[in-house]
């Protein structure tokens, strides 16, 4: 049953939003607050009914809407789960995202779901892999998926190719579209001793179709060297909002959300973080802005 | 060309299992083996787990206290990790393991708490369905009432504790306030549902669990009726079908002749 022909248009606009929390459902409801789109797990819709359904559906009726999956385990050397493929479809169906997008990771295994982002090592072999799985979503939802780069802690010795040299090659045989989450540029391009800029510089940019942000938190590595965790639990850090201004600059307005899972503030704490966005992305010079004449 | 799931398996094992040392080849930035590194894959998985557990199961947490609850998660983690990425199901299990937790054995009222817990997240994510007008209900003629069948709400949930588990699950939710409980107060029967978006939990009679068992499993409401009776001499057939209707656990009926012996 599709849902009323009065709900929102379905494409996301180059506009700030935030993860759709539970915390927050009755606040959105009421007070319809004035924002670009909500995204959703995928996951935590997999129910068949109850309060999380209700609400979302009402606010879709208001409000875009994004579908970020976290399980589908693309980057295991396993075959997809079709059960949780046909999850997605129905989701989709229902709810019609603008946008759908997953993770290049894996989580699932022989011992099970995991629960975790686990990141890949960047060799042929899971080139491969990866892409035969993206093939495979893609056309089993009948459209195109967003590939997320990934927040990660260490490096595979195997490696042969870069991060950005892998993510290029998926992009180039999959026709995947991207989401760049600039947190995840700079939690992983200081645990890898990376330069953020210069990533974001030969990041496949003219892909891109989301931004993420988030908070991360600070630890140390067995050197004493800084070992950034992708928390999701605080407000974007300065140095991520000015990498993700330096982005905004060369991409132009595009959908950016922010990210806030745990600890998770009240609703005006996490409004803000979006209009901060927005208000990045509306003080950015067209003329700088190199890339958006391709979009 | 096997190095992918080779890895994979080396690297999930080893999250799961601090037993085994880092798999080779997990280096830092200078191409070192980073310990701490892989630590934050191992503690991102347990403690994410532990963490989706205190969300399904708060009243038990606050039992317990947190230092308890994180070590009994972590176990039960280990022995039964998630089969599935909907993490919204994750925990099935959980009252059954914490009846075998050693550990838990002086808190016997403890895995019955956890089941309340268990079944308010299950009625919480059930399939939607209208509970029906009280009203039309009770215009069925009497003499039919006897052979009439009940659609419970998908929703619905019923157990049986042998100590006040219920009454122990209250005090120790959001608003609630411990105080002392007499366990050998004698058990309690619980019935969950949630005819709209607020799950409700309530104490039924004796009889009702019996009652609704044999509604559940398709009898007519004599046969229902009859289960009752052997459970409890005193059970009220109509204040319990008002208490039903009123409750929103009934969604549809069926007035279908029963030439089979009920």
């Amino acid at each position: 049953m599709p849902l009323p022909s009065t709900c929102a248009k379905d494409r996301i606009p180059a506009r700030g939003g935030v993860g759709l929390k539970a915390e927050h459902y009755r606040t959105i409801v009421e007070s319809q607050p004035d924002i670009g789109f909500f995204e959703v797990h995928a996951e935590n819709y997999m129910g068949a009914g109850g309060p999380p359904h209700r609400y979302l559906s009402a606010i879709r009726e208001r409000y875009p809407l994004s579908l970020h999956g976290v399980g589908l385990s693309i980057g295991a050397d396993r075959p997809l789960d079709e059960d949780h493929l046909q999850r997605l479809n129905e989701l989709i169906e229902w709810y019609r995202p603008g946008l759908f997008s997953e993770h290049l990771a894996w989580s699932s295994h022989d011992t099970g779901f995991l629960n975790d982002l686990l990141p890949v090592p960047y060799t042929a072999e899971t080139l491969v892999r990866v892409v035969e799985h993206i093939d495979q979503v893609q056309n089993s939802l009948g459209r195109q998926m967003l590939l997320e780069n990934p927040s990660t802690y260490l490096a595979f010795a195997e490696s042969t190719y870069s991060e950005i040299g892998f993510i290029a090659e998926v992009v180039r045989r999959t026709g995947c579209s991207l989401l760049l989450d600039v947190n995840n540029v700079y939690v992983a391009s200081t645990n890898q001793q990376w330069d953020p800029v210069a990533y974001i510089d030969a990041y496949p940019l003219a892909h891109v179709q989301e931004i993420h942000l988030a908070g991360y938190t600070r630890e140390a590595d067995d050197k004493g060297r800084p070992l950034l965790i992708d928390t999701h639990n605080r407000p974007v850090d300065e140095i991520v909002w000015d990498l993700y201004a330096y982005a905004v600059g060369l991409i132009g307005p595009v959908p950016t959300l922010i990210e806030w899972d745990a600890d998770v503030p009240a609703w005006p704490t996490l409004k803000q973080e979006a209009d901060r966005a927005e208000a990045i992305m509306l003080a950015t010079k067209p003329e700088a802005v190199r890339h958006a004449a391709a979009r | 060309m096997q190095q992918l799931a080779e890895r994979q398996r080396g690297f999930a094992a080893a999250l799961l299992d601090p037993g085994l040392p880092m798999p080779d080849g997990l280096v830092g930035p200078d191409g070192e083996p980073g310990p701490k590194r892989f630590a934050v894959y191992r503690n991102n998985v347990v403690a994410g787990l532990t963490e989706t557990l205190k969300d399904a199961f708060p009243a038990v947490h606050r039992i317990v206290g947190t230092d308890f609850f994180r070590a009994m998660a972590r176990a039960y983690v280990l022995v039964e990790p998630p089969r599935s990425p909907i993490m919204l199901d994750y925990g099935a299990g959980f009252p059954d393991f914490i009846r075998q937790f050693d550990p838990a054995a002086g808190l016997p009222y403890l895995a019955d708490v956890a089941r309340i817990e268990r079944a308010w997240t299950e009625a919480y994510h059930a399939p939607e369905a209208s509970p029906i007008d009280p009203g039309v209900f009770m215009a069925i003629a009497p003499d039919q009432l006897p052979s009439v069948r009940l659609a419970l709400h998908p929703s619905l949930r019923i157990l049986r504790s042998q100590f006040p588990a219920l009454t122990i699950w209250k005090m120790n939710v959001a608003d609630g306030v411990p105080a002392p409980v007499d366990l050998a107060a004698g058990g309690e029967d619980v019935l969950v549902v949630r005819p709209q978006s607020d799950v409700e939990v309530r104490s039924i009679p004796s009889g009702s669990l019996e009652f609704l068992q044999a509604l559940a499993d398709g009898k007519p409401v004599l046969a229902a009726l009859e289960a009752a009776l052997i459970a409890s001499s005193h059970f009220d057939l109509s204040a319990n079908l008002s208490d039903l209707l009123r409750a929103g656990a009934v969604v549809g009926y069926s007035l279908a002749p029963d030439t089979r012996r009920a």
